[in-house]
């Protein structure tokens, strides 16, 4: 995952709210096995019918609920693989937001009124270290986990992370949570 | 000092602070194949091949194409050899296209009994939250974390909030737990739960079969959920009982899961109260799972709303959905009926949907299908000849998967057509470009499909 911190530069506008994974990326190019070649088909219906019209600015603003419904990550892929580095919404569903930190794509809460005022200045620079987002006439404070703002700024992976501790699994597996629930193997 | 269930689950899973052990990985065609090519990139192996379990669902035909290698589509047949092909080289049990136990994911780890309560169980699919409802915490995860979940066994999980949903009473007649939930949605918007493991409680839950609680906690990622979960009880373990996967002393292991519900005097982060005797059968009108009314009102009129978002919202989607405010829902006609999905296709939803036909025909105006959640349901189903029901009075019987939930098989509707689903997303495109989707129960949807239009099916004998 590569390392992020200073974003900036100007934004696309997206004046919905809920809009879901299947709208950012239609079922129809999910049979891809690869994480690649995703962003030629962004919002693939909506752009396509004329409803909506998106630059691939560093940053995208939206509504409330941004990236709700399926778990699909290639909604985060196509974001990113379109020119998108980080998206500005009210609030985002939970594996959404999740899958965006896992790719090295920042999710930054701020409220409606902030959003709105980004989206009229039409820039703006997002700084993860210090947690802010400012634009012409504004700034504002966003809320990070910060375990989760230490392995953006790093670009750190997390499995790497979790294998540098792979003995607390060892041993969590040699203790009674080791053998919880059926083994799959034993089926017919 | 008392725990919620969740609470003890989370306690009893955790390797390190915000690192839990995951009990049961299931895995699927679409999520999975770029999670397997990270294992292989960096030259790891799948650590519990033992936990983990896959199966084919989102891309198969239902038409009866028996083998993987025979799938028309060329994208969908690599993506289902794909899985295949990894199934084998990391030693994961696979049900692909053709096994006697392949099926929608969440249809299939309660069927065989891997579902138990207790566990943690995660999938690349947002609706994992239906294993919930034995008690376990279940939630859906995207491919970056399926892979970390094959490498590791294991999970980087911030600790989520909970919230407690009370239902009073009990729900009337001809009212189910698809209403419940599409009510209990409808109520505190579709992301009224985010961030939050919702517990459903209450009488009119501990009345529920087990397949109508996980039509329950199937349903709330469409209310913004982590996860949902009910307390295990009789019901439960009536259930599991004699289930392929079930541990071999069950009566012990009843025992153990007594344990897990919530203990009185035990707090959550929030806590609300829903009359379930107020419940009616529900219909969505717009294009999102909140925009639901009871089937007895009218389409709701965008002026009435109460924020300019919200207008905006509204006239989108009945333009979209073609619909005209003041009309009353019992006169909009579908033109599909699809009876299925992780939501609505176990057997008893099929019961009851065959049970409510009573030798009608289906509207000469509709095409309705049933698709059945596994090959175990559709082999059952026709023992009880339940494909003879629906076939004689016009609906098509097909086979096992996800279907026309999200169209991402042959099975979709077509551009401006309006279908009554028993699915769980009525997001615009869905179930096929330019469709138009209303989420109702399998006994609305199987009145709808005889009357040619919406009913209420307390009035409908």
């Amino acid at each position: 995952m590569e390392a992020i911190n200073i974003i900036e530069g100007p934004i696309s506008f997206l004046d919905r709210s809920d809009v879901d994974t299947d709208q950012i990326i239609p079922k129809q190019f999910l049979k891809r096995v690869e994480r690649t070649g995703f962003g030629e088909f962004l919002f693939y219906d909506w752009i396509r019918d004329g409803e909506i019209e998106l630059a691939p600015h560093p940053v995208l603003v939206s509504g409330a609920n941004f990236g709700s419904g399926s778990s699909r990550e290639h909604a985060v892929w196509a974001l990113q693989q379109f020119g998108f580095k980080a998206v500005i919404a009210p609030s985002y569903s939970d594996i959404f937001y999740s899958n965006c930190t896992k790719n090295g794509f920042l999710p930054v809460e701020l409220p409606q009124e902030a959003c709105q005022a980004i989206a009229a200045s039409g820039a703006v620079r997002i700084d993860l270290e210090n947690q802010t987002v400012s634009w012409d006439g504004g700034d504002a404070r966003f809320e990070i986990d910060g375990e989760i703002k230490r392995r953006l700024l790093g670009g750190l992976d997390d499995i790497a992370l979790t294998l540098a501790d792979e003995h607390l699994v060892e041993a969590f597996e040699a203790g009674p949570g080791g053998s919880y629930g059926p083994d799959t193997t034993t089926l017919p | 000092m008392p725990k919620t269930m969740f609470e003890k689950i989370w306690e009893a899973h955790e390797v390190r602070e915000e690192l839990i052990y995951i009990d049961l990985h299931l895995v699927h065609e679409v999520t999975s194949p770029q999670a397997f090519e990270g294992l292989r990139m960096a030259g790891r192996k799948l650590r519990r091949p033992d936990k983990t379990v896959a199966t084919a669902d989102h891309n198969v035909p239902t038409d009866g194409t028996p083998t993987a290698n025979l799938i028309k589509d060329q994208l969908s047949r690599k993506q289902v050899e794909t899985l295949e092909k990894n199934a084998a080289d990391f030693g994961v049990p696979v049900y692909s296209l053709g096994s006697d136990t392949q099926g929608i994911v969440h249809v299939i780890g309660p069927e065989l009994g891997l579902t138990q309560p207790g566990m943690t169980i995660v999938c690349g699919d947002s609706h994992t939250s239906t294993h919930g409802a034995f008690g376990a915490l279940a939630f859906g995860i995207g491919t970056s974390e399926v892979e970390h979940v094959m490498a590791t066994q294991t999970l980087v999980q911030r600790r989520p909030k909970t919230m407690r949903i009370n239902y009073t009473g009990t729900l009337s007649e001809g009212v189910t737990s698809k209403d419940l939930i599409l009510a209990t949605i409808g109520q505190l918007g579709t992301g009224g739960m985010t961030g939050y493991v919702v517990e459903y409680a209450g009488e009119a839950i501990r009345n529920l079969t087990m397949e109508q609680r996980l039509t329950v906690c199937n349903m709330t990622i469409e209310g913004g959920g982590k996860a949902g979960m009910i307390a295990p009880d009789e019901v439960t373990y009536e259930y599991m009982r004699g289930k392929a996967a079930v541990p071999e002393d069950f009566d012990a292991a009843v025992e153990r899961w007594k344990q897990l519900p919530t203990d009185e005097g035990a707090t959550f982060d929030h806590e609300i109260t829903i009359d379930a005797t107020q419940i009616s059968p529900m219909v969505t009108w717009g294009t999102t799972p909140g925009m639901v009314i009871q089937v007895t009102d009218k389409v709701p009129n965008p002026a009435d709303m109460a924020t300019a978002g919200e207008r905006e919202s509204a006239e989108r989607a009945l333009q979209y959905m073609g619909l005209e405010a003041g009309t009353p829902m019992e006169e909009i006609k579908p033109e599909r009926v699809f009876i299925g999905s992780c939501t609505n296709s176990r057997i008893s939803d099929l019961r009851e949907a065959a049970g409510a036909i009573k030798g009608r025909k289906v509207a000469d105006t509709i095409r309705a299908m049933v698709v059945p959640g596994s090959a175990l349901v559709k082999a059952q189903a026709e023992e009880e000849g339940l494909d003879r029901i629906f076939e004689e009075a016009g609906f098509e019987w097909r086979g096992a998967g996800c279907s026309m939930c999200l169209g991402m098989n042959p099975d979709t509707l077509f551009e401006g057509e309006r279908c009554a689903s028993t699915s769980n997303r009525n997001f615009e495109g869905r179930q096929g470009k330019g469709g138009r989707t209303h989420l109702v129960s399998p006994t609305m949807a199987t009145a709808a499909a005889i009357e040619g239009h919406f009913v209420d099916i307390r009035n409908w004998s």
